[in-house]
């Protein structure tokens, strides 16, 4: 893996509810991301839990996290702490399951399965500490997605000319490409862009990349919004 | 290229001052200019200070077996005349204060992490309570700290499920340590000294939670911590060297994290955590637990 922190701020900081940078905010932030991959509130999750998630995750507030960045509460919203009740409310339906002594690559894992109606949707999350986390998997298949960086994913179908469509759009909206990468599970199956970029100011590119054929989803993660300042 | 402490060291040399580099470094690799650095790194101290301010007066955890420590201590400066002198006593308040408000679910500023936020905070506010500091020293106190943190989150880990305790305390410790020799000194290998001789003293320390909560032993080990930061950052200044260089033993946890078994890197299965009293403790909290659901 690349380095994972790049700036002073992702050691002074995050401002945060506690109680643990990794077992709280870190999850907040997983479930912000899970939430913004699947586009809208789910009506219910199943939870899996790893390693150490699994045997603190109550001390540690890390299911009232999950469902808070579920819930798109930021790190440090003081409602954090009602986050079960208000998903009651809500109708979100939350199920725990514990998968203790399962070896993971990473010691704080979680496996997120959204589903609303017929749609339904994994995610893996890792929360690699000090509140830092990634997404290292999405419908089984392997990528990276980083919580500081602005990311667009894109989800389309295995065809040539795809990446030429879409870098042509964001050239001509003058969007610098930090870093790209291209998944699909095998050949000829729905692919995945997933692509790394320094602007925040976007203005129409994402309606314009949801238009081009044979793209399915154009997705914008950004917790940068979500991250308190004074 | 900022990999390593070394790395840091010529980096500095290259722009005649630690901070210079630091926002040199920024500049080029996140784009941030001096103004928003120094604009977000104010928002971190307030956010900082409040949490001080917060936890001198009592402030409970959901479990109840936390807070007021922070309260007692502020008592005990007003009234006696400390053992360990002021200025560490007032850094251990601090630091406490902070982790009992991050026990309550409080809102802290995570400095690595937030089982060790009270440490870099909590000297910081005791030096600025005993010579003084200005904005601008307070805020550099900061940036030094984060700088040395992030060179040890990617090298080794500051995560205490990786790495045990040694990576949370150990870091913060060692990061406040050069922070306060860089404030006397401005001399980054002055600082280096100190960060390797704090770290050095707190490998092996193991992360072991009572009932998985971060409270006991977390919230005392920001005490530790913040002692230790301050008597090896006399030493550095005293002219001290460490025989191992820091960026040796940024690599030295590295490999003791990797060696510790799981039962000691934040899964509540060894140590403190399995002791008798811990045991009771967990049994008592589930029975509540359960008795509310």
């Amino acid at each position: 893996m690349e380095k994972k922190y790049h700036s002073v701020f992702d050691i002074i900081g995050p401002i945060m509810v506690g109680p643990s940078s990794s077992h709280t905010a870190g999850a907040v932030k997983i479930g912000l991301m899970a939430r913004a991959l699947f586009q809208k509130q789910p009506e219910s999750v199943d939870i899996y839990l790893y390693e150490s998630f699994a045997e603190t995750y109550k001390g540690h507030g890390t299911d009232i996290a999950l469902v808070g960045g579920l819930l798109n509460l930021s790190l440090a919203d003081p409602n954090l702490k009602e986050s079960l009740e208000i998903a009651t409310k809500e109708n979100l339906k939350v199920n725990f399951i514990l998968e203790k002594g399962i070896k993971t690559l990473y010691p704080n894992t979680v496996k997120l399965v959204l589903k609303k109606a017929d749609q339904i949707m994994s995610v893996v999350g890792v929360s690699v500490g000090g509140g830092k986390a990634l997404i290292t998997e999405i419908n089984q298949v392997n990528l990276e997605i980083s919580d500081d960086l602005i990311t667009i994913v894109i989800f389309h179908h295995d065809k040539p000319g795809m990446i030429y469509q879409v870098s042509k759009i964001l050239s001509e909206k003058n969007i610098n490409i930090a870093t790209m990468k291209v998944r699909r599970s095998f050949k000829g199956s729905n692919a995945m862009m997933i692509i790394e970029i320094d602007n925040s100011d976007l203005n129409d590119s994402i309606a314009l990349l949801k238009a081009i054929p044979f793209i399915d989803e154009v997705i914008l993660i950004n917790l940068n919004q979500k991250e308190q300042s004074c | 290229m900022l990999n390593t402490i070394n790395d840091l060291i010529n980096l500095t040399k290259e722009h005649g001052d630690l901070l210079e580099a630091i926002f040199h470094y920024e500049l080029k690799h996140n784009q941030l200019t001096k103004t928003e650095m120094l604009e977000k790194m104010t928002c971190q101290l307030e956010i900082m200070e409040d949490s001080i301010k917060k936890g001198q007066k009592t402030v409970l955890s959901n479990s109840k077996l936390t807070g007021g420590a922070g309260k007692q201590l502020s008592d005990y400066l007003k009234e006696t005349t400390t053992l360990s002198g002021d200025l560490i006593t007032t850094a251990m308040r601090n630091a406490i204060a902070v982790n009992e408000v991050n026990a309550a679910m409080g809102i802290i500023c995570a400095t690595p992490t937030a089982g060790s936020a009270g440490i870099v905070p909590g000297v910081l506010f005791a030096l600025d309570e005993h010579f003084q500091m200005t904005l601008d020293q307070k805020l550099r106190f900061l940036f030094v700290a984060g700088i040395f943190g992030m060179i040890t989150a990617n090298q080794a880990s500051i995560s205490g499920a990786e790495g045990g305790c040694q990576a949370e305390i150990g870091s913060a410790s060692a990061m406040a340590s050069a922070a306060i020799v860089d404030y006397f000194s401005q001399d980054v290998n002055l600082a280096a000294e100190a960060f390797a001789m704090t770290l050095k003293n707190l490998l092996g320390l193991v992360c072991d939670p009572v009932a998985g909560l971060v409270e006991v032993p977390c919230i005392k080990r920001n005490a530790l911590g913040a002692s230790l930061a301050i008597a090896m950052a006399d030493l550095a200044l005293a002219g001290v060297k460490s025989v191992i260089p820091a960026d040796e033993v940024i690599i030295a946890m590295a490999e003791i994290g990797k060696d510790l078994d799981i039962k000691y890197k934040e899964t509540a299965l060894g140590g403190l955590a399995r002791s008798k009293t811990a045991l009771e403790i967990e049994k008592q909290l589930n029975y509540q637990a359960n008795r509310k659901e």
